[in-house]
Formats: C-alpha cells, structure tokens, sequence
C-alpha cells in the first residue's frame, strides 16, 4: 500500500520512504545473491586478482636499492649534480663502500647491480667487480674512498652511475612505466630514449593495430556463418556447430604449427603456386605480420562466431518477413531489420575477440616472425630472458590500461548495454 | 468438400486456385485449396492446429511458394512475385514489431521503403496511431508496451502503408479473454471504417463467429466448408464442421432409405428420420448431428426417443441436461429455464424429441473429433 503524499516521496504503509524500503528489499536479494558466487569470488580474489595487485605493485616497486645501499641513498640526498663532471662529495663515497661491504657479505651487490643495469647497461659489471674489491677493504682506516674507488675502475669517478643511483634511490618508482613508453628517468626528469632503444611504443601500436583488423576480419569472416548457423534446420546447424568448435579439441600449438607447415618458404601454398605457375619464386607468408593475422584469424574466429550465433539465434525469423511484407527488399530489410539487432552480437564478439587478441602469445611467437610479434612476446621476453620483471610488469600494466581505455571508448561510440551474449 | 459460392472470376479479390503446398516433399499440407475472396471482405480461415492456415496465409503473403496451384490477386498471378513487392499487410502471431525502434519509427519504415517524405510519413503515422487509439505512443518502444497495445501497433503498422489486403494470423492469440473481445470490436471497426480485405487466421470458434463475413473452416488441409457464420452453425455440411463448431450430438447409423431429402437412418434398433445433407446412399454410414438447443424434452417433435438422465448442470438461463440416449451417454440437451418448462430429474426416464429439419445426415467421418 502506498499513498502519495502533497508534495514529498511515496510512503509505504509504515510511513517509511518507499525508495528506501525498495532498497532495503533489494539489498537482501543482493547479499543471498552474493553468498552463491562467493566461492567463486574467492576463487578470483586469489588466482585473478591478488596476481594482478602483485604485478601492479612490481611494476612500481624499487625498494632493493634503497633496502641494498641505505646509507649512499640518506648520504646522497643533499647532493645534486651541478655540471657534468661534478661527482659526489667524499661522504657518498665512503658510505657507498659501507653499503657495498654489507651487501657484498650478502651477496645482494650483484642484485641491485642488475637492477640498476636495466637503466643504464654496463653498471652490473661495476658493482660484480667492486663488490670482489671492497671485502677486503678497512673502512675505518682505506680512506678517502673516492680516490679508492676511481682508482678501482675511473667509472666511479663519472656521473652517470651517480646519477643513475640517485634517479633511483626511492622504494617506488616511475621508472618502468617509463620505460614501457621509450622514455627514461633522468635527473633532469623523463627525456625520450634512443631510436634504437624504442620498441615498446610501436609494439603497442602494433598490437592494437593488428588486433582490430583481427577482429574485423573474425567479424566479416564469422557473420556469414553465424547468420547460416542460426537459419538452417537444426541438424544442419548442429554439424555446422561442431565444425565450428573443431579447432577447440586440437591443441593450439598444433593449430598454429600447422599454419606454419602452410604458410612457409617451402610450404604447402608456396609449392603449390610455384607448381602451376603463378609465381616464380615463394611468397613471404609468414614471419610478418601476414602470417600473424592469418593465424590468428582463424584462431580466434570461434570466439567470434559463438557470441554473434547466440544472439542471432534469438532474433525470429518473423522480423524479416514482417519487414519484407511491409514493402522492405531483402537488402533494405537485412540493413534496417535484422543487422541492428545481431549488433549486440557483434559487439560481444568483438570485444572477445580483440581483448583476447591484444594478450595473445604463442601464435606471433610462432609464426609472427620479428615484425610480426605481439606486446605480450616482449614481456614474455622481459620476464625469461632479461629477468626484468618490473618492466614486464609495467607493460602489462600498460596493457591492461589500454584494454581499459579502449573498453571505456566503446562503451562512448557503441554503449556496453548493447552487448550481449543471447 | 468445398462450397463454391456464386462468385465468378472476375469479381474475385484474392483466389487460390487449385492451390497445394508440401514442405518435405512426401505430404501435402494443403491438399487442392480453391478459395474466392471478395474486395472489402472479412473471411476467417478455422480450423484445429496444423491444419494448414497459416501455410495458406504464408502463401498468400509471399513467404511460402505453392508446390501446385495458382494464386491470384486482382487477377493477376502472383506466384512469382516477391513479398515485398505484393503490397499485401500483415498482422504476424507474435506481432514482430522491430524492437530496436520506437512505435512511431515501426511505423514509419514500411512508408520510409516506399520512398516518402518526411512530413507525409510523420501525418500517416499519427493518423494510424489515432486510428488505433495509440496517438499517444510513438515515442515508445514495443517493449515498453502491453500486449494488447503492441496488438494494436502491429495491425497500425499493417494498415499504414495503405494495403488494400491485410492478413492476421491468430492475432489475439495471447491476450486474455476481455482485452480479446475488446480488440475483435476494433478489428471489426477498422475493416468497416477502411473497407480493407481482410483474411483473418484462428482457432478460436466464437472469434470466427463473430467477426467474419465468411469462414472457410479448415481441416487436414483442405477447405471443409466456407460459409457464413450462421450458415456454417445452422447447416453444417460435414460431420467436421458439425463437429468443430459450436457444440452437437451426433449419432452413428446406416442409411435404410431415402426419401426425397430425407433419409432414414437406423441407429441400432430405431430409425431416425434426418435431413439427407451428406449422407451418400442407401447403406452407407451416416453421422447425424444435433444441435443441443434443437432438442426439447417431452414428445413434440416428429422423432421421439426415450432417454435416461445422467447428469443436471444449472446455468441461470438454462439447465444443461446430460441424457444417455440409443447408448450415447454425451447426448446434451439444453433445457431453457421458463417457469412452465418441465425439468427431469437425474437418474429419471423422460422422452425427448427434435423435427427431421434439425437433425442433418452427414457424411461418416472415422476420425471425427
Ligand atoms: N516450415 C515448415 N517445414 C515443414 N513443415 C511445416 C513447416 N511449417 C509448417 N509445417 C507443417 O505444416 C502443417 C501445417 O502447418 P501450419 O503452420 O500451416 O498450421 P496451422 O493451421 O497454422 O496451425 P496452428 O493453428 O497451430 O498455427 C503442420 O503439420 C506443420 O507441421
Ligand atoms: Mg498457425
């Protein structure tokens, strides 16, 4: 029972707001809701998102040289280079060869080393060999250790290992995320780094540019299927699903193998078009990124066509045959009619798609070539080869932002709501 | 078996000439269909579910092609005619108004196709809206609508591009009993106010009734009987008919003789005089069939049986006796309750009686409903 009062908010019976009641009402369909998924909630809490906190915090995190060299970072802090050959004053010094004593009891010279070597390479080698020398020394009595140092190795006595130390003396730093951008901290702030340094810019680029027309090549290709999946008598669409899912039960790796058995030098489609003729010597298929977004079309098109079959399948074939009867050829009823309402399809489809495509790894590594790669076969490379884990981090978290951004664009031009898996 | 009515070639709207339809190849679902419809009329085609109605009406529209036959349109064959270009409207059981546009845009479309302008579409689209007393709804979206308005929308749609034939299938299927009866009014108003051709699909008998000029009653694919409404209850021609409209006794017996149009029948030991209708000859089995209000209780009429009371169910203005009469334990008699009517008792023995002009031979069906 409601009643309405002159001017004020519905009252229920008992004379509370009757949003307020609603809301009440609400909030404890929502709470037993919430007790269903909980498991599943844990579930994601630790495999999902405590992985991606831990990945976010890495990509910040420098807390091994602050932790390595405390007192060069509080003796450094007063000190900030004028000009170019002004090094430290004697106090960094002798603190840096107390920090570099402990640290090379513990073995952790060679850590911070690495990880100062990421930012200007040839550190590492500096930091192995004092930490051999300094054990030995008296710290008490060796001094002055600047001219100890220099005369160890005249590196010591340049700015750039100051500097480096300096830029990088915080727990947290910018630096990695500057690094995922072609950019460099410095003391004079970010400066762009070399155009033999910068991949990382055009490989975002590259993965974005190469996921779109991935995805827009899965929509073209997967909407004709699609519509024919969910127009024909069912036993036909049954088959036709299963052809569809097929890819599914062949592991991915053989799938893209046997791209690669097609597409290279000597490969089935090149012998077979220098057999009849039509060209003279074998096309360049794979090791591109031709080879990459061929691949990786027919990989992904599954994820395409089930999203655009279900919504589809939901659109009764009446809705043509209404429009066609009210005087709507078959284009004019296709474009106006029946495309508007599979769009949610589409776009369900396309986000798959595209968000599974900007992350993907073993195809382009298999097949991509060096022009062909993707981001995630740098940061794979980050986290294997090069150990940088922070900079691997960064790239993913740069990823994930872009993902972000890009899912925030859609959601302006094509609106979220209109998405839907049937 | 078919009626032909008197109406030539030439007058006819629509006709369905020697018309079949198989969709696997193996059975026909319409089985020689031969159907004349007038210009302005209102024809309804009943029959039970899979009959084959809505296959006529596919045909009719376009979306089916006939496996055999003709169909005509003012005329002209339009077999090979595409549906968009038949100008024919229609009203689709589940409405499919398109849910991505407004009502008003729904409504705009078939005229927006057709090539008109702004200010002509806007006119005809308020003009359709107020006609189905909607003026107020083209800003919404079917779904935001109730069935009974996204009824009234579909057949605005239909109407609005100025279709001269509309077809309805089983357009108030779902809606409940009141808002039923409400929008068969308004159906039957606007055909009157348009003088538009109407083919109307249901199973519903009393919707046919009602609203028709002329109902060609279907079964297992073929026009049983086409007729007025009254014809059709009054003067069934087929034990289906008789069967499927409103309610019948009916009995089963041999013809013994026949005599001018009446026939003698013998229904186990007693001969029972009817009208010879569709009873084929001396031997033959027959059906016979009478409408319950026909019958009366006492010795009247000029066949008279004797008759055990099974069952009374009062219902205000009349009491539904069920009697078991020459072993037919359903035979329903409709006793008006008039203060001087005599009313039997249950379990009692009583005599009923009906004239030979009430009671039709027909033809002997083996699957009679
Ligand atoms: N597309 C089709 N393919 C194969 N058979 C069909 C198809 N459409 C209808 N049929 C068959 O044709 C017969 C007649 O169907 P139809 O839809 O015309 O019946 P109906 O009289 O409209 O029944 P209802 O009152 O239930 O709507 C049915 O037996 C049905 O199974
Ligand atoms: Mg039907």
């Amino acid at each position: 029972m409601t009643t309405e009062l002159e001017d004020g908010p519905i009252l229920t019976a008992d004379d509370k707001p009757l949003s307020v009641a609603l809301r009440k009402a609400l909030f404890r369909q929502k709470m037993r809701a919430l007790m269903l998924i909980a498991p599943l909630l844990l579930f994601v809490l630790i495999t999902f998102v405590w992985p991606i906190i831990g990945m976010l915090f890495r990509s910040v995190d420098n807390s091994v040289v602050p932790e390595t060299l405390p007192k060069t970072v509080a003796a450094m802090e007063s000190w900030s280079p004028t000009g170019p050959t002004d090094t430290p004053p004697e106090a960094v010094y002798a603190a840096f060869a107390a920090d570099m004593q402990v640290a090379a009891d513990e073995r952790t010279h060679t850590v911070v080393g690495g990880r100062l070597n990421y930012e200007t390479p040839g550190i590492a080698s500096k930091f192995r060999q004092l930490g051999r020398e300094v054990k030995g020394w008296d710290l008490e009595n060796d001094g002055p250790f600047k001219e100890k140092l220099i005369a160890e190795d005249e590196a010591w006595g340049e700015l750039f290992i100051w500097e480096t130390i300096k830029t990088y003396s915080g727990g947290y730093t910018t630096g990695y995320y500057a690094s995922s951008v072609d950019r460099r901290l410095t003391s004079e702030g970010v400066v762009a780094r070399d155009a033999d340094e910068a991949i990382y810019l055009r490989l975002f680029w590259r993965t974005i540019l190469m996921s779109l027309i991935i995805t827009c090549m899965c929509a073209l290709l997967g909407y004709p299927i699609a519509w024919m999946l969910s127009n024909t008598l069912d036993r036909y669409a049954n088959l036709l699903l299963i052809l569809v899912l097929l890819p599914f039960w062949t592991s991915l790796l053989v799938r893209t193998s046997a791209w690669k058995v097609l597409l290279q030098e000597q490969g089935v489609i090149n012998s077979t078009l220098e057999s009849i003729g039509i060209i003279d010597s074998p096309l360049p298929l794979m090791y591109n990124q031709f080879g990459t977004i061929v691949a990786m079309t027919h990989i992904l098109l599954p994820f395409m066509i089930l999203p655009m079959y279900s919504v589809m399948k939901t659109i009764p074939p009446s809705y043509l045959r209404a429009a066609k009867s009210l005087g709507a050829n078959d284009i004019t009823a296709f474009r106006r009619v029946y495309f508007p309402q599979s769009v949610p399809g589409i776009g369900a489809g396309a986000i798959l798609t595209f968000i599974l495509s900007i992350g993907y790894y073993i195809t382009p590594e298999i097949v991509g070539g060096s022009t062909g790669i993707f981001i995630s076969n740098r940061i794979a490379y980050n986290i294997s080869s090069t150990l940088n884990w922070g900079l691997a981090a960064a790239l993913g978290g740069m990823l994930l932002i872009m993902v972000m951004v890009l899912y925030w664009i859609y959601d302006r031009v094509v609106g979220i709501d209109n998405v839907k898996l049937g | 078996m078919v009626t032909e009515t008197s109406m030539t070639d030439s007058s006819a709207y629509v006709a369905f000439d020697g018309v079949q339809k198989s969709y696997d190849g193996k059975t026909l679902v319409v089985k020689d269909l031969n159907l004349k419809i007038e210009k302005g009329e209102f024809v309804t085609m009943l029959g039970p579910s899979g009959s084959g109605k809505t296959t006529c009406l596919m045909m009719l529209a376009g979306f089916e092609t006939a496996t055999h036959g003709q169909i005509l349109l003012d005329g002209v064959s339009i077999n090979n005619i595409p549906p968009h270009k038949r100008g024919i409207g229609m009203v689709f059981q589940n409405y499919a108004l398109f849910p991505h546009m407004t009502v008003g845009e729904n409504l705009s479309f078939p005229l927006e196709v057709r090539g008109m302008d702004k200010s002509t579409r806007q006119d005809k689209v308020q003009r359709a809206l107020d006609m189905v007393r909607m003026g107020e709804f083209g800003s919404r979206r079917p779904a935001q609508l109730s069935g009974g308005q996204q009824q009234r929308i579909a057949v605005a749609r239909a109407l609005v591009f100025d279709a001269e034939l509309v077809l309805m299938d089983e357009p108030l299927g779902a809606l409940d009993k009141q808002l039923r009866e409400e929008m068969q009014y308004e159906i039957k108003r606007i055909h009157e106010n348009l003088g538009v051709t109407v083919v109307y699909v249901t199973h519903d008998q009393s919707e046919a009734l009602t609203m028709s000029d002329r109902i060609a009653v279907f079964d297992d694919g073929r026009i049983q009987q086409l007729a007025g409404p009254s014809e059709l209850y009054e003067k069934p021609e087929t034990s289906f008919v008789a069967q499927f409209i409103g309610e019948n006794n009916k009995f089963t017996g041999r013809v013994e003789e026949l005599v001018g149009d009446v026939a003698h029948v013998s229904v186990g030991d007693t001969t029972i005089k009817a009208l010879a209708v569709n009873c084929g000859g001396k031997g033959d089995l027959s059906q016979l069939s009478i409408r319950p209000e026909r019958v009366t209780i006492g010795e009247l009429g000029d066949n008279v049986v004797d008759a055990k009371v099974c069952e009374l169910i009062y219902l205000g203005d009349h009491i539904r006796c069920r009697l078991d009469v020459l072993g037919n334990d359903e035979f329903v008699v409709k006793v008006p309750n008039a203060s001087n009517q005599k009313v039997p008792e249950v379990g009692g023995e009583t005599s009923i009686s009906w004239s030979t002009q009430d009671c039709r031979a027909l033809d002997h069906a083996e699957v009679a409903a």
